[in-house]
């Protein structure tokens, strides 16, 4: 089943994933392009994707980021929010400009947020429909405060 | 009073259709009902004991005339014609049909009012206090900014999903009545010698079952930085906040675990790389905001009215009145006046009927500008009413059962719903007060005992604020029964203090026997004008133990 959504030029589709992501490495790894977590993505030689966990910290990881070809953030539970400052650091301060997508508890109402918080790619969580969730991502038209795709609050923008 | 612009209708009014289709989701059953919670919680819609609660927010307290129509056809048409004024200036309705949850939202959506963030794991409804731009101890009007920091709060995307619920308070006058030092944020607005707005920010304070009084973070912040300094705050605790355990999670306990220091370390490193940024407040946009809360069009008024002087002479229930719920007013010829929502056992404190709220809409155009607040302690309050007017409305008062004379007095109790409602209480809140109240009905005796802040709250999650009342009342629950601890020397204000437990608790009926004892000590031992609370800080709890508890005598 495919349940990744992707924002290409501003626009949102269902695409095709070519990456497996790796939580856990227990015995082989699968074939073709990896996503894995810190300690496993340190091990080996940097063509994989990485998967940063809710407790990691981003900004140690600064200069290792340049060849990196995808960061996914990791939601155990939609419920925590510690995904959307770890978006908005990797965007902001950190300037990372490649795939950051949203994976774990990711449903259709957070999907507007994610996306204010500068992530341009989302996992769907399998059991829903993708298709539906494209929905939420348009969320509401105003912003007051602002996000990393709007850094200018309201006020500045009247 | 602040008056939506465009962006603020859209804003609402698309919520309110987001959240239609959320419910209908739900009613289907494409959402669960795990994953409903955060979103309904997030419209302030609770599900508790008998049916959903729907907790609709004033930001800073205020309501025109017609938001109060507005919330009394809701009580009405929607829920069993009353309404819940809460301690954090929002409106509770407690028999509500979640089917119809979408049509009280857009009917709050016609008047400027909302539900969105007076529940969740988000910022929640920004307060300040009642008075606010009336009272004469102010030292500047704190609504401008706290309707800043609301726009900038409400549904910003990085910090729906904290932690814990944080919430945040603000006060600019002499006398803090907006309880800061209890809250997750507190600020306190002042002028510099410069006359530059600057504010002091505590942080990490907090009842619940660890009570903690807020800490000095920062003094001396420029006003411009408020927004990106409040961001640097929520950052580090969305980031460090402990999720691992639901009693742990609020700020406080993330503060009291690093240390004050150490945790404003980490702030200051977030902020640096914020404070020049776009965050930066505008002369322009404060403004703007400010521009919204012009002060009404005030007659020039002599102070000392000569009608109202003589109603005063004649009238001794008006003039006890006037004694007890009139806050000095910075116009001369004008009070702020409090309509006490606590008449006694017959109406729960804070509880309002859908006539009474149409009623006080309708003074508040007659004898004020269309304004209404709502107070800290559950009462009402008209801003704006010349002193020559304060005897008509006090009779008018006097038929719809708002002018008991008892405002700061032992029967203001401020009280949770507790478990008549409340789906987490260890014990009932409201036959404790109306016990209580029913105890110390003698308007001469109440007088008499001054000052005197009770607060009960169900549970040790403290809605009614027990920590910080002179008396303190917590239901407890032993073996499956209800049972009150009582704790003394609580307060809030500028010396905010935690009270103190004085013994093993007691049963329902023993409650107001108890309250009879610590309010008889005090009698004992006061010192001419001493307030009750500075008699407990002076001799202690010994002595109120000792009455308490003392055995009685056992005849042989
Ligand atoms: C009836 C449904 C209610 C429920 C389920 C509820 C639940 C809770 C919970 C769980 C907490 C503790 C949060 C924590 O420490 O992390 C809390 C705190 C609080 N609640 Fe309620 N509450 C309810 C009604 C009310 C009402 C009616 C009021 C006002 C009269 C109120 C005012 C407060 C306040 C002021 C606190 C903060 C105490 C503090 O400073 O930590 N709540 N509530
Ligand atoms: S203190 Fe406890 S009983 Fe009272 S409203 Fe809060 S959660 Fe309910």
């Amino acid at each position: 089943m495919n349940n990744l959504i992707k924002l290409l030029d501003g626009q949102a589709r269902l695409v095709d994933d070519p990456w497996s992501l790796v939580r856990e490495a227990q015995g082989a790894l699968p074939e073709g392009p990896l996503i894995l977590p810190l300690a496993l993505w340190r091990e080996r030689d940097g063509a994989d994707g990485l998967l940063l966990q809710p407790d990691d910290e981003v900004e140690a990881l600064g200069p290792l980021l340049s060849g990196v070809p995808l960061i996914a953030v990791e939601f155990p539970s939609f419920r925590d929010g510690r995904g959307y400052s770890q978006a908005y650091l990797l965007r902001t301060r950190l300037g990372w400009r490649g795939e950051l997508r949203a994976v774990g508890d990711v449903l259709r109402d957070q999907l507007s947020h994610m996306r204010q918080c500068g992530f341009d790619a989302f996992a769907v969580r399998e059991d829903k429909s993708a298709e539906d969730a494209l929905k939420g991502l348009a969320g509401l038209s105003v912003l007051y405060g602002r996000s990393v795709i709007e850094p200018r609050p309201l006020f500045r923008r009247r | 009073m602040y008056h939506y612009d465009d962006y603020d209708r859209a804003l609402v009014q698309e919520r309110v259709a987001q959240f239609r289709d959320q419910v209908a989701r739900r009613i289907s059953g494409e959402l669960t009902e795990e994953e409903f919670l955060p979103l309904r919680l997030q419209n302030g819609l609770y599900l508790q004991k008998h049916a959903y609660m729907l907790r609709v927010a004033i930001p800073y307290g205020t309501l025109s005339s017609n938001q109060l129509r507005c919330l009394a056809r809701i009580a009405r048409e929607h829920d069993r014609g009353y309404g819940h004024f809460t301690t954090r200036q929002n409106i509770q309705f407690n028999w509500i049909e979640l089917a119809e949850v979408p049509d009280i939202l857009q009917q709050l959506a016609e008047v400027e009012m909302h539900a969105i963030q007076t529940s969740g794991n988000c910022v929640r409804n920004i307060t300040t206090e009642a008075f606010a731009g009336v009272a004469a101890d102010e030292l500047l009007d704190p609504r401008p900014l706290a309707e800043i920091l609301r726009q900038w709060s409400t549904i910003n995307p990085e910090f729906l999903f904290l932690p814990r619920k944080f919430k945040i308070a603000l006060c600019a006058a002499e006398e803090d009545r907006a309880a800061i030092q209890m809250h997750d944020i507190g600020l306190y607005l002042y002028r510099d010698d410069a006359g530059e707005m600057r504010l002091r920010v505590l942080v990490g304070g907090g009842l619940g079952r660890t009570p903690i009084l807020g800490q000095q973070i920062r003094d001396g912040l420029h006003w411009r930085h408020l927004l990106s300094y409040v961001e640097a705050i929520l950052r580090v605790y969305n980031r460090h906040g402990r999720r691992d355990n639901k009693y742990k999670a609020r700020i406080k306990i993330l503060v009291k675990a690093l240390g004050i220091e150490a945790f404003a370390r980490e702030v200051e490193a977030e902020w640096q790389h914020l404070k020049d940024g776009p965050a930066e407040l505008t002369e322009a946009e404060y403004q703007r905001v400010a521009a919204s809360f012009d002060a009404p069009a005030y007659a020039r008024l002599d102070d000392a009215d000569l009608d109202f002087g003589s109603a005063l002479a004649r009238d001794p229930e008006f003039a006890r009145w006037c004694a007890r719920n009139l806050q000095p007013h910075k116009v001369p010829g004008y009070a702020a006046v409090v309509l006490s929502t606590k008449p006694g056992p017959d109406m729960p404190p804070g509880d309002v009927t859908a006539a009474q709220m149409e009623a006080v809409a309708d003074w508040a155009e007659r004898f004020g500008f269309g304004e209404i607040r709502i107070a800290h302690e559950q009462n009402l309050v008209l801003p704006d009413v010349p002193k020559a007017d304060l005897h008509g409305l006090w009779r008018l008062a006097c038929e719809q059962g708002l002018a008991t004379a008892n405002i700061g007095l032992l029967t203001d109790i401020i009280a949770c719903p507790g478990g008549d409602y409340c789906a987490l209480a260890n014990a009932k809140s409201i036959p404790i007060a109306q016990a209580i109240q029913a105890r110390f009905q003698d308007p001469q005796a109440l007088q008499d005992l001054g000052e005197l802040s009770l607060n009960i709250s169900g549970c040790m999650n403290a809605c009614g604020h027990h920590h910080i009342g002179n008396i303190g009342i917590l239901g407890v629950d032993k073996g499956g029964s209800e049972w009150y601890q009582i704790t003394l020397g609580g307060a809030q204000g500028m010396h905010s203090e935690l009270g103190k437990v004085i013994g093993p608790s007691f049963s329902a009926d023993e409650v107001p026997d108890v309250i009879e004892k610590v309010v008889d000590t005090y009698r004992d031992y006061r010192e001419a004008e001493e307030r009750f609370v500075d008699t407990v800080r002076r001799i202690g709890l010994e002595p109120f133990k000792e009455r308490v508890y003392a055995r009685a005598e056992v005849p042989a």
